[in-house]
């Protein structure tokens, strides 16, 4: 019954993966292309490495994929705002069909 | 329009030689069931895609997102690894690459912002 559970997670977290790298591909502008990204690593790798507790059990791998889970939560959002700061401080242009700037105009 | 549909082309064969150089190895292990093996071979067409931005990408912020990326999709190689084989160090390993990359990734954003790097 586990291990059902954890393929189901384990597919998941495929899907999201498979549909973040389409978007890494696919969309017109830096910006997007790290929104599309960030979802494949939060929902994507995080669902893979639950699939994998799930399949360990309480045992040393699956405790570590838990702490795995937790330290990725925590510094994946931080990773993608300061490549966000950094891309736009280097003056990276936004797509011609974007609505706004806010950040342009906070910083003027 | 041309230039696109050299990259599909160039994409087909990319991943028909991963296929064929890794489909023997990956045979190997004992997996559990078929479509666990066929996990491997779905990260395997994204880490390709990240490849690809990584040698198109038009700025350099670009190529920082798409190493960031890929550096989260060798922690799911390790994860998925990690189930056939019965190791746990795997997961040792994608815990110390998870780490890296996240440190990396600060240091090429710090560097992306150019001028002004003390603030």
């Amino acid at each position: 019954m586990n291990e059902t559970i954890g393929m189901f997670f384990i597919l998941m977290g495929l899907f999201f993966d498979f549909f973040g790298c389409l978007g890494l591909i696919r969309l017109p502008d830096v910006y997007n292309r790290l929104q599309a990204s960030t979802k494949c690593v939060t929902l994507g790798t995080c669902s893979i490495l639950f699939g994998l507790f799930l399949f360990k059990g309480f045992t040393a791998g699956g405790i570590k994929a838990i702490l795995c889970i937790i330290f990725l939560l925590l510094t994946a959002p931080v990773s993608a705002h300061a490549l966000a700061r950094g891309a736009h401080k280097s003056g990276v242009r936004l797509w011609q069909k974007s609505v706004c700037d806010k950040y342009a105009e906070d910083n003027k | 329009m041309r230039q696109m549909r050299w990259i599909i082309g160039l994409l087909a064969i990319l991943i028909i030689l991963l296929v064929i150089i890794f489909y023997p190895f990956v045979s190997l292990l004992e997996w559990q069931s078929e479509l666990l093996k066929h996990t491997f071979f779905v990260l395997l067409f994204c880490g390709v895609f990240c490849v690809l931005r990584i040698l198109k990408g038009p700025t350099p912020a670009d190529r920082a997102v798409a190493i960031d990326i890929l550096g989260i999709l060798i922690l799911g190689f390790c994860a998925v690894l990690g189930i056939p084989t019965g190791r746990d160090w795997y997961i040792d390993i994608g815990i110390a690459w998870a780490l890296q990359s996240f440190i990396s990734t600060l240091a090429l954003a710090k560097y992306l912002e150019g001028r002004n790097f003390d603030e």
